[in-house]
């Protein structure tokens, strides 16, 4: 591999993808350049624009839909996938034959991820693909689009940092990484995008950021995305004289975000108009959707607007009297956004889980509670000792959570100043009743672009000289297993959960082996059930848990292990253990290990592939 | 004689390097009496410019229809701006046509922001004094009323002037027809 010039971070976004970079010769000292590639997309038919965001989203065209003219991209006359605006632009017309949220299926382990099920809602003559097989679209068009720009300087060839959510399973990640390979990229590495939030921040500081924090302090990381929501804590501590970041918590999965606010005032702005007799026609909603955005951010920016007007125009040509007007009023916003996701609420507060009732259809598992302070309050009371642990400080005596002084927030929806006020309010409300001094709000990150922009920087630091947030995994993992009591009829023996690989596994690193073996039959699959914890930090590995709190452990996708029987008799049974460790790329990888003759095999885990999949026969 | 004229020859005699000299010349002079009309119009044209300067006729130039019809298709698609201005405003309450004008103008003004940079003439506010020095540039400001004397000018600016510093209209792709400002839409 020749040598790289540029460090490039992609933000491969659940709504948009960006993809930064950094000049490496260009790099002098604190000051570290960032820039933004323009992605060329077609936007309409026939029509290329470059965007700095490449929507994450793929349009399945009818054959006689769109000339193939029209689909020409710089660099491709023959692209069939239509990706980015356009998509979206087709999509929003023909809901049926779009592809979106891709990341969020891609992180769904209840259902097969590399099997074609996306569009889900679709009939069957549209064609479909796997969550896998729509990430790897994206990113070849961001390999395309950069190739075109720098055809000296091939993506291949440059150090390449991907970013996914914190709180990615191994499974998702794994598949993040198999995309990137796909499109010859499988060098990536891959980054938490709290964590790049907290590098963009730092690189826009030029070296002013050590001022703004100090030693014992903990930063609270509140990424809210289009429709994901992700929260972190970074520890600030101090080693040989210098500053020194450790992310110490992870937040669960929750998928909620700006999308979910948009329309929540939608359908608001909807039943208003019922209620005038106005009956609003499902093309309409979508119309309403952007302009409730619009409004709402022109209302929560400026405090002196007491409404702003919202037009919904027909769909005929005849504009004037098919237009419906209505508007958006403060109070709406105030009651609808303000006080419907980010409520003052006590932090005893915890999220709603209402149990679901006769879904039959494939869907993702949206949050069930849109109360953003409510999951907020969960997982600052869930990681009270976080800090404690990772750095030595002692919480202080009263605290009923963890107490974070800074606050980054990141992600469109925080463009609205009184969200901002509104979050920042209720962190502080939280301080004030344990007796602790307020949180600061660090700022200075561009809200759309911050993630893309701290992978490109971590890419240069990783490989030099530069403050690196130290962490490692985000959660220990388990596997489950029977624990050999006394059959008791009727009664499914007891489970326990052994630990393989413990919290904090920094990259290239490798866990000790369980004292534990299994027996596996050759030539059969095993299944093992899967657990991660992201608070049980002192676990190590061989620990056995018979009990666990109901939130400690995360039950994820199963793992899959086959021993080929190459050496092997089939049907013998060979004593293995179970290994883990962490690759340069950051991606758990799980070994079953031969107790005699340490012979190793990779374990899967299961996202199951039964045949080969469309793509896969165009590959090979 | 049998002549096939498949059959390359081996060697090379002199008859026939004779033969493809001639040829060659012909072709030379061929080309050369071709040309001499253009070459010698060419002189003569140079000429009487020098002794005579004559005024070269004006070069008008027409715009090419592609970026326009780019930039009107991007109005009816963002702003719905054709169907609009096709309108008979007289059949419509003013509430209608505001409603209606809140489409147009939020979606020209999207289509302005995100095509072109625009900036001010004159950064002045307007109904300030301001001065024109002498080589003002005409083309940017244009100066009406009472036109008297020599600069520096002293008026009024009354309306700051707008110029484009940057333009930037979508690709196209070879073969995309720009004449259709927006398709018709079919509901299947």
């Amino acid at each position: 591999m020749s040598q790289a010039e540029f460090a490039v971070g992609i933000d491969l976004g659940t709504t948009n993808s960006v993809l930064s970079f950094v000049r490496l010769d260009a790099v002098a000292g604190e000051e570290i350049p960032v820039d933004v590639l323009a992605i060329p997309q077609l936007v309409t038919p026939g029509a290329i624009e470059s965007r700095p965001q490449l929507p994450s989203f793929l349009y399945q065209a009818h054959p006689d839909e769109i000339r193939s003219e029209d689909c020409t991209l710089p660099w491709s006359s023959v692209e069939r996938s239509l990706v980015g605006e356009i998509a979206r632009h087709l999509g929003s017309k023909t809901p049926i034959r779009l592809v979106g949220s891709a990341k969020s299926w891609l992180s769904h382990a209840q259902v097969d991820r590399k099997s074609p099920i996306l569009p889900v809602q679709s009939p069957p003559e549209v064609t479909r693909i796997s969550p896998l097989d729509a990430s790897t679209a994206y990113l070849r068009h961001l390999k395309s689009a950069w190739d075109a720009q720098f055809p000296e300087s091939p993506l291949a060839d440059q150090d390449l940092v991907i970013t996914v959510p914190a709180s990615f399973d191994p499974g998702a990640r794994e598949l993040t990484v198999e995309a990137a390979r796909r499109v010859g990229l499988g060098h990536a590495v891959l980054l938490e995008e709290p964590q790049s939030a907290v590098y963009s921040w730092i690189q826009a500081s030029g070296g002013e950021w050590r001022n703004q924090v100090r030693p014992g302090e903990t930063i609270l990381v509140v990424d809210v995305g289009g429709g994901t929501t992700d929260f972190s804590l970074i520890a600030v501590s101090e080693a040989e004289g210098s500053l020194t970041l450790e992310r110490v918590a992870i937040g669960d999965h929750i998928l909620l975000g700006g999308d979910n606010m948009d329309l929540a005032l939608a359908y608001g702005i909807r039943a208003k108009l019922d209620r005038e007799g106005k009956r609003l026609e499902p093309w309409q909603l979508q119309c309403l959707t952007h302009g409730a955005r619009d409004a709402k951010e022109k209302l929560l920016g400026d405090a002196s607007l007491t409404d702003v007007a919202i037009a919904v125009p027909s769909r005929g040509s005849s504009l004037i009297g098919g237009t419906l007007r209505t508007n958006l009023t403060r109070d709406e916003v105030l009651g609808t956004v303000v006080d419907g996701f980010f409520p003052m609420i006590s932090i005893e507060s915890r999220p709603q889980q209402a149990a679901r009732a006769g879904l039959t259809t494939l869907s993702l598992p949206y949050a069930q509670d849109a109360r953003i302070t409510a999951h907020l309050a969960a997982f600052l009371s869930r990681h009270i000792d976080a800090a404690h642990q990772a750095s030595g400080l002692v919480p202080e005596g009263s605290s009923r959570f963890l107490h974070p002084s800074a606050v980054l927030l990141n992600g469109g929806v925080f463009r609205s100043k009184e969200l901002v006020d509104r979050l920042l309010a209720v962190i502080n409300r939280w301080l004030e009743e344990d007796g602790a001094s307020p949180a600061c709000l660090l700022d200075g990150i561009d809200l759309d672009l911050a993630v893309s922009r701290g992978a490109a920087y971590y890419g240069n630091v990783r490989n030099g000289p530069g403050v690196r947030i130290r962490g490692g995994t985000g959660a220990a993992y388990y596997v489950g297993v029977e624990s050999s009591v006394p059959a008791v009829p009727g009664i499914a023996p007891p489970l326990e959960a052994l630990c393989i690989a413990p919290f904090g596994m920094e990259e290239g690193s490798e866990a000790a082996l369980p004292p534990y073996e299994f027996g596996l039959i050759v030539g059969e699959p095993v299944h093992f059930r899967f657990f991660s914890s992201k608070v049980r930090r002192l676990d190590e590995v061989g620990t056995r848990l018979d009990w666990w709190a109901e939130d400690e452990l995360q039950e994820l996708a199963a793992i899959e292990i086959t021993l080929p029987a190459e050496q092997y008799l089939q049907g013998e049974v060979v004593p293995v253990v179970l290994g883990a460790r962490v690759t340069e790329t950051g991606t758990l990888q799980l070994e079953a290990v031969a107790r005699d003759g340490g012979q190793r095999w990779k374990v899967e885990f299961e996202v199951r592939e039964r045949e080969a999949s469309s793509t896969d026969i165009m590959a090979s | 004689m049998s002549i096939d004229p498949q059959v390359v020859p081996v060697t090379l005699d002199l008859f026939h390097l004779v033969l493809g000299a001639l040829v060659l010349i012909l072709i030379l002079l061929t080309l050369v009496l071709a040309l001499l009309p253009f070459l010698s119009a060419k002189q003569k044209k140079a000429q009487v410019e020098v002794s005579e300067e004559m005024p070269a006729p004006p070069v008008l130039t027409e715009s090419q229809p592609t970026a326009a019809l780019q930039l009107l298709g991007l109005l009816q698609q963002e702003a719905r701006f054709i169907d609009f201005i096709g309108e008979e405003l007289q059949h419509h309450a003013d509430a209608d046509i505001g409603a209606a004008a809140r489409v147009v103008h939020e979606g020209c003004r999207r289509v302005i922001q995100q095509h072109l940079k625009l900036e001010p003439v004159m950064t002045e506010s307007e109904g300030a004094r301001v001065t024109l020095e002498k080589g003002f540039n005409a083309a940017e400001i244009r100066i009406i009323g009472n036109i008297v004397g020599a600069p520096p000018f002293q008026g009024s600016l009354i309306h700051k002037g707008w110029k484009v510093r940057d333009i930037r209209l979508p690709l196209m792709a070879e073969g995309h027809d720009p004449r259709v400002l927006a398709p018709a839409e079919v509901e299947l």
